[in-house]
């Protein structure tokens, strides 16, 4: 017997703790940008979201490549939550990130801002994972298919990246550079509190949909074998692993 | 290496005698041409626009064959076949990779010239150097990409949507590059060498995704 949900209750405190004092810190502790003022704020949130999403997927492509050299399906459970964490993340990066667009230099969206224009690819490629599932029907071959699509996209995610901001020059804010940070102190603290805050908010919501998931895998079973296979009723065609 | 040449052969073998795959996509980028033609209202194009025009004909063209590459195996029972060989798997991603990329440079060398007719504003001639090394490099990202993919989706049920919708963003940068890179050689000012730091990275993408086909192949054919 599993049980469901261990240390999600602590997950999900730290989580809500972290994001709480990101919020605060960003509202009453970060400075006002000198040139964009109180939009940039925005900034704590879109930056967060659109780095996670991008590791998630890469970490969907990792947790595929356990799938395909052990051949345990729940390897290939794993990889499809991460990956469709990553997504709704994603959309979420997206639609702050063309609000601040709109703020800050007066479209919704920029071609010529070679991260942007990546992250939509990305994105655009990473949308398929659900259709290609729902389109194969055998749950065995669904699986294995979507690992290979999580892996090849997966090593797209930084080739994408390399290949884009070669074609374009720099608009978007280089905020975290190798080179070192153009961020002052204050804004820094923010800025690392605020990712912290995502990317816990990130694993628990990982950790929730998993248990949902096995929550019912167990169900079914345990009503197949109480009250036989009609009980159990007809498994819908679904892009989730079951 | 045998087992390789020997689904090639079949694979041309098989083209030669229906003429089903090649044809269409040569009428294809031909239409497309035209269509380019009235949808953009120009009679002679150049540069960066006429780059464009011909890198996007060939990607569509190639999705297009891409779309085939593995029908004659799902329908008539080759997959089985070749699981039962005892041949090396990763033949099958070679021999097919082959195929799609002998299509292509034929395709070229119908599509290219027709190009040159019918919507190049400067003459071909000189600039086929530079455009050759450029499209011999797209037609290898091209290949290889539409190989995979379309053994992703071959046995998926909507597999004439699945194809294009993954190939289309995996082959986004190798585009780029190509269209990049192409743009001087059409330049209406004296055709340029094609930039080498374009080829360079179309190169490298070739590599990285010849290697990543090659890791993940196995697992297509597993049944």
């Amino acid at each position: 017997m599993t049980s469901y949900g261990r240390g999600l209750r602590g997950l999900s405190v730290a989580t809500i703790a972290t994001i709480t004092v990101a919020l605060a810190l960003v509202f009453f502790y970060a400075p006002l940008d000198a040139n964009q003022g109180f939009i940039q704020k925005i900034f704590y949130i879109h930056v967060p979201l659109a780095i996670v999403a991008l590791c998630g997927f890469v970490v969907g492509g990792l947790l595929a490549i356990a799938h395909l050299r052990t051949g345990d399906r729940k390897w290939d459970l794993r990889s499809y939550v991460a990956i469709h964490m990553a997504l709704i993340f994603g959309v979420g990066g997206l639609i702050t990130g063309s609000i601040w667009a709109k703020a800050s230099w007066g479209h919704w969206w920029v071609w010529s801002d070679p991260t942007l224009v990546s992250f939509l690819i990305v994105m655009l490629l990473f949308a398929t994972y659900q259709p290609l599932r729902f389109s194969i029907e055998d749950p065995e071959r669904q699986a294995r298919y979507a690992s290979v699509f999580a892996i090849v996209a997966g090593a797209f995610v930084p080739l994408n990246f390399i290949a884009v901001r070669m074609a374009q020059g720099v608009v978007h804010p280089r905020v975290l550079t190798l080179t070192g940070g153009r961020l002052p102190g204050s804004m820094g603290l923010t800025f690392a509190v605020s990712l912290l805050g995502i990317a816990l908010l990130y694993a628990t919501l990982w950790n929730y949909e998993i248990a949902a998931k096995r929550a019912r895998m167990q169900l079914r079973r345990l009503r197949r074998a109480a009250l036989g296979d009609d009980a159990a009723g007809a498994l819908g065609r679904s892009a989730a692993p079951s | 290496m045998r087992a390789t040449f020997a689904v090639l052969a079949k694979d041309l073998r098989l083209e030669l005698r229906t003429f089903e795959t090649l044809p269409a996509m040569v009428l294809f980028s031909l239409s497309t041409f035209v269509i380019f033609h009235f949808a953009l209202g120009r009679s002679a194009v150049g540069g960066q626009l006429a780059a464009g025009i011909l890198t996007v004909t060939l990607l569509f063209a190639a999705l297009l064959g891409a779309g085939r590459l593995f029908v004659a195996e799902r329908e008539q029972g080759g997959f089985d076949a070749f699981l039962l060989a005892p041949v090396d798997r990763t033949s099958l991603l070679a021999a097919k990779a082959a195929a799609m990329f002998l299509f292509l440079a034929l395709l070229e060398v119908v599509a290219v010239p027709a190009f040159g007719v019918l919507l190049l504003g400067p003459a071909l001639g000189p600039r086929l150097p530079g455009l050759i090394a450029v499209l011999a490099l797209a037609d290898l990202a091209l290949a290889v990409i539409g190989t995979l993919v379309s053994a992703i989706a071959i046995h998926t049920r909507a597999r004439d949507m699945i194809s294009p919708i993954i190939g289309l963003p995996l082959l986004l940068p190798a585009l780029i590059a190509s269209a990049r890179a192409a743009a001087p050689v059409f330049s209406v000012h004296g055709s340029g060498a094609p930039p080498g730091k374009w080829l360079l990275i179309l190169a490298l993408y070739d590599v990285v995704f010849a290697l990543i086909a090659y890791a993940v192949f196995d697992f297509l054919l597993e049944d």
